[in-house]
């Protein structure tokens, strides 16, 4: 007979390695598919790892794909600490663009210093308020975040196709369902020339820097913790719980609003119904990943980000459908899961005994 | 306001809402039995998808209908087994595991169809299922246009409801279903094994869900597509809740959705000069929201769901 | 004893980590017995039982079941083997499905699970059958949610018999009851034995196990330290036995009582139902004072401990803490005006277990400037005060920076007296502060809260054991169905009675 058993504290070894480990597995179990599409599995991979780590550019693409990452990654990581399930990333993002585009593309003429920073605070704003409301329907109706999060997500992407289509069609835009362009000055600086990564990914990592610090070090950080390791006892020590559930709330919100920013205001320069290619949601499998560190988010960022960059890139090279990016992040997440519960469970193999 | 009456009133909109309503029928079905044991099922959206790609693969393979019908039961059966099994004997975050399910199901079943389809522009069709024609009962007055002429997947789902009431409420099998989701102890404590409950449950949960995304591309539609699904299942999550975990309020909640859908649509055609059609779009979404702002404070939780439960710690 | 046997437990041993739970433990129970277990708390008693009823397995050791005086093995670690070999267990937290009627319950796992359909007929005629000869009697058609304790109690003793228990274990039946249900109970027992039932009771009472078993076995860390028949033991014998000395007891010096602390005027909270709600109450400490409120659990007791740790906002009436009226009660509220708390449920509701020891031991003052400074932590003086308390009330676990969860039942409830009693609160609300200490260590917390009384506090101690209450408390309340009532009394006779709500 088998049962379970808890670890007492979970060793640094089986926190680190079990991410690491679980990441590694979900790309090995990528063969699975590529052979049932048919390719040969050495050759894709070699692909993959080229489409990253081949060239600058290459490298820096990954980059540009891990920013909004790290910000989706961190949103999830700080609500699931607190146990509020903020599902609703992907909605939040293109809240913070949608923000951005309205008062980016023309509607505020300033110069670049008042502009730029005016545009991220709003945007931040935006994506904060969308997690306000339904962190506010959880503590005041007992509506389930999760939900409602997620429902709010298709509503947000509806009312976005109704700006483009309205109020933030770019008049210039040939009938296209798109906003007007960012003015110039007011778009993020690119990092590097000729390369499309750009400073967006420097605040994406003040933030997590500033995340990992707060969390670890303010009040605030502790009762955030306390309310989500154990809401009875915060609430019993005399921490207001709701007043922690909506501070995490906005902070969230306003990292997934940050994530539309940085790809509005940083990449593409103008708003459209497909901006976001799932960040929102792919945010979670970052958190998860990360054991919820602010400071892990960073590298499994920038490892979710390596599979999509190396798929695309294996995908136009061999011609396996560039889904199997999505197959792996899924795994990943499968197996980050089960890779944490042997982390803090051991199985233990007790004898039967001879009666 | 005479033409709402008069919508209302109409047979062909009563037939709509009952169609709309199906998938949702299915879907609240599922999800209502994983939760009966205590398990929240948030794969149920990937479900769908698998259930709705399985199906119309199955069928446009060669199998005949009810294959696809049976196929795609399967692949929702397998999809709720992985999330059984991190979610019951593993005791992992229920939350967790079924947005983790929910992916792996979504991008499994796309990365299958890009695969066997790699260069389609418009998606390969298959001959759905077909509205039935049964002598007397389809001419029946309204009733006959309503129920009847419906597909028969419509009729399985309404089926399905009385079965799952019965079972639930009447057999050994669903009282202990509803102890499992209550207080796990009851039923270790007579002999019956929680996992196998628990597992079994939403397993055959998951099977329902996927019924409903097969209904979509066998008889809704007859092709699939990428998003067709489309927070279909997240719906059936807020109206579970709503229905307060019972079979019968949750047909009603689902052909409630259906009706309003249809009407919306009926409406839009009519005003839609003065609003924009995204407003329509929208309406469920903001529908199941208002649903489970409303019914979330007096909700009948079953009292152990999201709660792991493990041998021999008690 | 001439009847026959029915049951050996030979020489069982289970640990948990480095801890022996067990130590070669034997046992036999005989046809028709009461054998009572007894045992301070982590003695090992349900440990024990659980290994028969298999939900644990043993280490080593084995279980033989008598048919027709033939022992048979029993097939261990599995709750199944043990149904079928006729023994049943009324777990201390039941295992009943509270949206499941008593009779679902009752036949839970009794019918083939794949069948049509039901015969609840038959079920009803048998049980109603077992309620007749044994005197057990419970509402069969209601949800169990709506019963009370005494009739779950009930329900999971004829789930037993329903499935032809021959040997039933009641894992210390009587915490839940007054002593005038218990008795019943012991009533319907001796009933049941006469039908040829052999019954373990598992129990920390003297008294209840000297008036009503045959035989009594003695459990001390693990290891069966004496077996007696009853008619032959002595009270005194025992006690040592149990505790390897004698009771130590704690000595209350009189004591002239202040200016009240806590006044309670009127004080109304409406509650779904009945047990979660206070009527009325009134209620004033004083000073160097221990107020004692004896009840049964669930008579509102919870809902008193919530209206003054600030958990409850009471729906009626004024709270006054040191002459002030508390206006918007709220943990922070009742904090701040020099309350401290002892939560009933210590790891639920008294320590974040995945937070380290040294922050938990701050976690009720985030804003005290030694805490934090401009919204930062204040570490070097978070683990210098968690060092400090650590050591003057003897916080034993694996260190102040590592999670709270990993310290021992006795070490987290110290962990939270430091907290408390740091604080030199004016009030002090403990609320069932001893349950699941040892002796030891429920003997040092009755010492602390004499000390905090001598220094001038006022307590109040909400406790289900009589005995407790009556070696703290200068004046004594009973709490039933939500009304206070203070008796002069310390006759545990008469208390016991207006525990049950009889006027008396």
């Amino acid at each position: 007979m088998i049962r379970i058993e808890p670890r007492n504290a979970p060793t640094r070894l089986l926190t680190l390695g079990v991410p690491v480990l679980s990441a590694l597995v979900a790309l090995a179990l990528a063969a699975v598919p590529l052979a049932f599409a048919g390719a040969d599995v050495a050759a894709a991979y070699g692909e993959m790892v080229n489409g990253v780590f081949g060239s600058v550019f290459a490298f820096s693409e990954m980059l540009t794909r891990a920013t909004p990452l790290i910000f989706t990654g961190l949103a999830a990581a700080l609500a699931f600490r607190a146990r509020l399930w903020n599902i609703g990333a992907e909605g939040q993002l293109y809240l913070g663009a949608m923000a951005a585009v309205a008062i980016g593309a023309g509607a505020v003429d300033a110069p670049g210093i008042v502009l730029v920073p005016l545009i991220v605070v709003l945007g931040a704003a935006a994506g904060a308020a969308g997690m306000a409301v339904p962190t506010l329907l959880k503590t005041r109706f007992g509506a389930d975040e999760v939900v409602t999060t997620l429902l709010l997500n298709f509503v947000i992407l509806i009312f976005v196709q109704m700006m483009l289509e309205g109020a933030l069609k770019d008049p210039m835009g040939l009938g296209w369902p798109q906003s007007a362009p960012i003015l110039d000055q007011g778009m993020l600086p690119t990092l590097i020339e000729r390369m499309r990564v750009h400073s967006g990914l420097v605040i994406a990592l003040i933030a997590a820097g500033v995340a990992q610090f707060m969390l670890a070090r303010s009040v605030w950080g502790f009762r955030l913790r306390a309310v989500g390791e154990n809401a009875a006892a915060a609430r019993h020590a005399g921490i207001r719980v709701n007043r922690t559930l909506f501070s995490v709330a906005v902070v969230s919100g306003g990292l997934a609003g940050l994530a539309g920013v940085s790809e509005v205001a940083g990449l593409k320069g103008y708003l459209t119904a497909d901006l976001s290619p799932g960040f929102g949601y792919t945010g979670i499998v970052v958190a998860m990943l990360a054991g919820l560190s602010p400071a892990g988010v960073v590298i499994a960022a920038l490892f979710i980000a390596s599979v999509f960059v190396g798929a695309d890139s294996m995908s136009r090279a061999i011609g396996v459908s560039s889904y199997l990016a999505d197959l792996v992040v899924s795994m990943s997440l499968l197996c980050v899961l089960i890779g944490g519960f042997f982390a803090r469970f051991k199985l233990v193999r007790s004898g039967r005994v001879a009666a | 306001m005479m033409d709402v009456l008069q919508i209302l009133l109409s047979e062909s909109f009563w037939a709509a809402s009952l169609r709309i309503a199906t998938p949702l029928i299915f879907g609240v079905l599922g999800a209502l039995l994983c939760e009966k044991s205590g398990v929240l099922n948030l794969g149920i959206e990937g479900i769908f998808v698998a259930g709705a790609m399985a199906g119309w693969m199955a069928v446009w393979l060669g199998a005949g209908l009810w294959g696809g019908v049976l196929v795609a039961a399967g692949a929702g059966a397998f999809f709720g087994l992985i999330h059984a099994i991190l979610t019951v004997p593993l005791g992992l975050s229920q939350h967790v595991s079924g947005l983790g399910v929910t992916l792996f199901a979504t991008s499994v079943s796309y990365f299958i169809y890009r695969t066997a389809l790699p260069n389609v522009t418009s998606p390969p069709r298959i001959e759905p299922f077909r509205p039935l024609d049964i002598p007397v009962l389809s001419d029946l007055p309204f009733l006959g246009p309503v129920l009847f002429q419906q597909t028969a997947l419509t009729l399985l789902a309404l089926i399905l409801v009385a079965l799952v009431w019965y079972m639930l409420n009447r057999t050994a099998l669903g009282v202990a279903i509803q102890a499992v989701g209550d207080n796990p102890d009851s039923v270790d404590a007579q002999g019956l094994s929680v996992y196998g409950l628990r597992i079994g449950a939403v397993m055959a949960g998951s099977a329902l869900m996927a019924l409903g995304g097969a209904f979509l591309t066998m008889s809704a539609f007859d092709a699939f597509f990428f998003g067709m699904v489309n927070g279909r299942g997240w719906i059936c999550i807020a109206l579970v809740i709503f229905a307060s975990w019972r079979p019968g309020k949750a047909l009603l909640g689902a052909l409630l959705f259906g009706a309003f859908d249809a009407l919306q649509v009926r409406l839009q055609t009519e005003v839609g000069a003065l609003v924009p059609g995204q407003v329509f779009l929208m309406a469920p979404y903001i529908l199941s929201i208002i649903a489970l702002v409303i019914a979330a404070r007096k909700a009948d939780y079953p009292r152990a769901l999201l709660t792991p439960w493990f041998k021999g710690q008690r | 004893m001439t009847s026959p046997r029915v049951l050996s437990l030979n020489a069982l041993s289970k640990r948990f980590g480095s801890v022996v739970a067990n130590d070669a433990v034997s046992l036999d129970l005989h046809r028709g017995e009461v054998l009572a277990l007894l045992g301070e708390n982590g003695a090992g008693k349900t440990t024990l039982m659980n290994m028969l009823f298999g939900h644990y397995m043993p280490d080593s050791g084995g279980i033989d079941v008598y048919e027709n005086g033939q022992p048979q093995p029993l097939t261990l670690g599995h709750p199944q083997a043990a149904l079928a070999a006729g023994i049943g267990m009324v777990h201390q937290h039941f295992a009943l499905a509270e949206n499941l009627t008593a009779l679902d319950n009752i036949s839970l796992g009794s019918e083939p699970l794949f069948a049509l359909r039901r015969s609840r007929d038959r079920v009803r005629a048998k049980v109603q059958g077992i309620m007749d000869r044994s005197g057990l009697n419970a509402p069969l058609n209601v949800p169990v949610g709506h019963l009370s304790v005494g009739e779950r109690q009930r329900v999971e003793i004829l789930k037993a018999l329903y499935h032809d228990a021959r040997i039933l274990v009641l894992d210390e039946p009587t915490a839940v009851l007054t002593p005038q249900e218990a008795d019943a109970l012991f009533d319907n027992i001796g009933a049941m034995t006469r039908d040829g039932l052999s019954v373990i009771f598992i129990s920390h009472k003297l008294r209840e196990v000297l008036a009503f078993s045959h035989r009594i076995a003695v459990l001390r860390h693990g290891v069966k330290v004496g077996e007696m028949v009853t008619a032959d033991a002595d009270e005194r014998a025992i006690a040592r036995m149990m505790v390897g000395a004698d009771t130590p007891v704690t000595a209350r010096e009189p004591m002239r009582p202040g200016a009240p602390v806590l006044t309670l005027a009127d004080v109304t909270v409406t509650a779904r139902s009945a047990r979660d709600s206070l009527q009325n109450a009134n209620l004033t400490v004083h000073a160097h004072e221990v107020l004692g409120i004896a009840g049964v659990s669930g008579n509102g007791q919870s809902a008193l401990a919530g209206v003054i740790s600030g958990l409850l906002r009471p729906t009626g009436g004024s709270i006054s803490v040191d002459g002030r009226t508390i206006a918007h009660p709220d943990p922070l509220a009742m904090i701040g005006a020099g309350v401290g708390r002892i939560p009933e449920d210590r790891h639920h509701d008294g320590i974040v277990g995945s937070m380290s020891v040294a922050e938990n031991m701050v976690i009720e003052r985030l804003d005290d400037p030694q805490v934090q400074r401009h919204g930062l932590l204040n570490r070097d003086a978070i683990a210098q005060n968690g060092q400090a308390l650590s050591q003057s009330y003897d916080v034993r676990g694996p260190g102040i920076e590592s999670p709270a969860r990993l310290l021992s039942g006795g070490n987290i409830q110290k962990l939270i007296l430091a907290r408390v009693f740091e604080q030199s609160p004016r009030l002090i609300l403990a609320n069932q502060p001893t349950r699941g200490l040892d002796m030891g260590a429920a003997a040092e917390v009755g010492r602390r809260l004499l000390a905090a009384r001598a220094r001038g506090a006022g307590v109040l101690l909400i406790s289900e054991d009589l005995d407790e209450i009556l070696g703290l408390a200068d004046r004594i309340v009973v709490i039933h169905d939500g009304k206070l009532v203070e008796v002069a009394t310390r006759d545990r006779e008469e208390i016991g009675l207006k525990m049950a709500g009889e006027p008396a």
